[in-house]
């Protein structure tokens, strides 16, 4: 057992870890915006700890490997920013009522006139 | 994890609205890409990189193209 070995074994833990208390975020939450906000932070972490704990298991393919963590990084945000833009459109049920804090409103009324 | 993908599998089949099953889906992906990392150690194959690089872009561009149908605009 190496050091390295030791760091990457923790790595994988935490991931997985992380990647199941994302999963259940997902099905314990009452309200999409939950769920997004707890399906993509939770998931986003999980996975990337753990795919660089296989990074630190086997340190020669370190360069695929730092590929798929930039991916996740960026893909993960911009997927989820899109769903929850599409779910205030389509005027989603949300659990907690709360009508003066809706940013994206104003920016609606702002842009009213480019559209 | 694979109690993870259950759980999330779970909320795929009886979550309320379309969206929610879009979530579930996009977690499932990204459980699924991690699995096939893992796997790629366990089994020792450096190809398994590759797919799970291949499925990373196909379930994030899945996922773009719902929303973007969802919120009728394609």
């Amino acid at each position: 057992m190496s050091i390295l070995e030791i760091i990457g074994g923790i790595l994988i833990v935490i991931g997985s870890l992380f990647l199941f208390l994302g999963a259940l975020g997902i099905y314990r939450m009452p309200d999409i915006y939950n769920r997004l906000q707890a399906g993509t932070k939770a998931t986003t972490l999980g996975a990337m700890s753990l795919i660089l704990g296989v990074g630190f298991l086997m340190p020669g393919w370190i360069l695929k490997i730092l590929i798929i963590i930039i991916f996740i990084a960026y893909s993960n945000p911009i997927s989820s920013h899109a769903l929850a833009r599409a779910m205030h459109i389509r005027k989603r049920f949300m659990y907690f009522k709360n009508d003066e804090i809706d940013a994206y409103k104003e920016i609606d009324e702002n842009n009213k006139h480019v559209k | 994890m694979i109690l993870g993908l259950i759980l999330s599998a779970i909320r795929f089949i009886k979550g309320p609205t379309a969206g929610d099953r879009t979530v579930a889906l996009d977690t499932m992906t990204i459980i699924g890409v991690s699995g096939l990392v893992l796997s790629s150690y366990l089994f020792n194959r450096y190809i398994y990189l590759d797919v799970a690089l291949v499925y990373g872009v196909l379930g994030f561009i899945g996922v773009i193209v719902i929303a973007r149908y969802l919120e009728k605009a394609l």
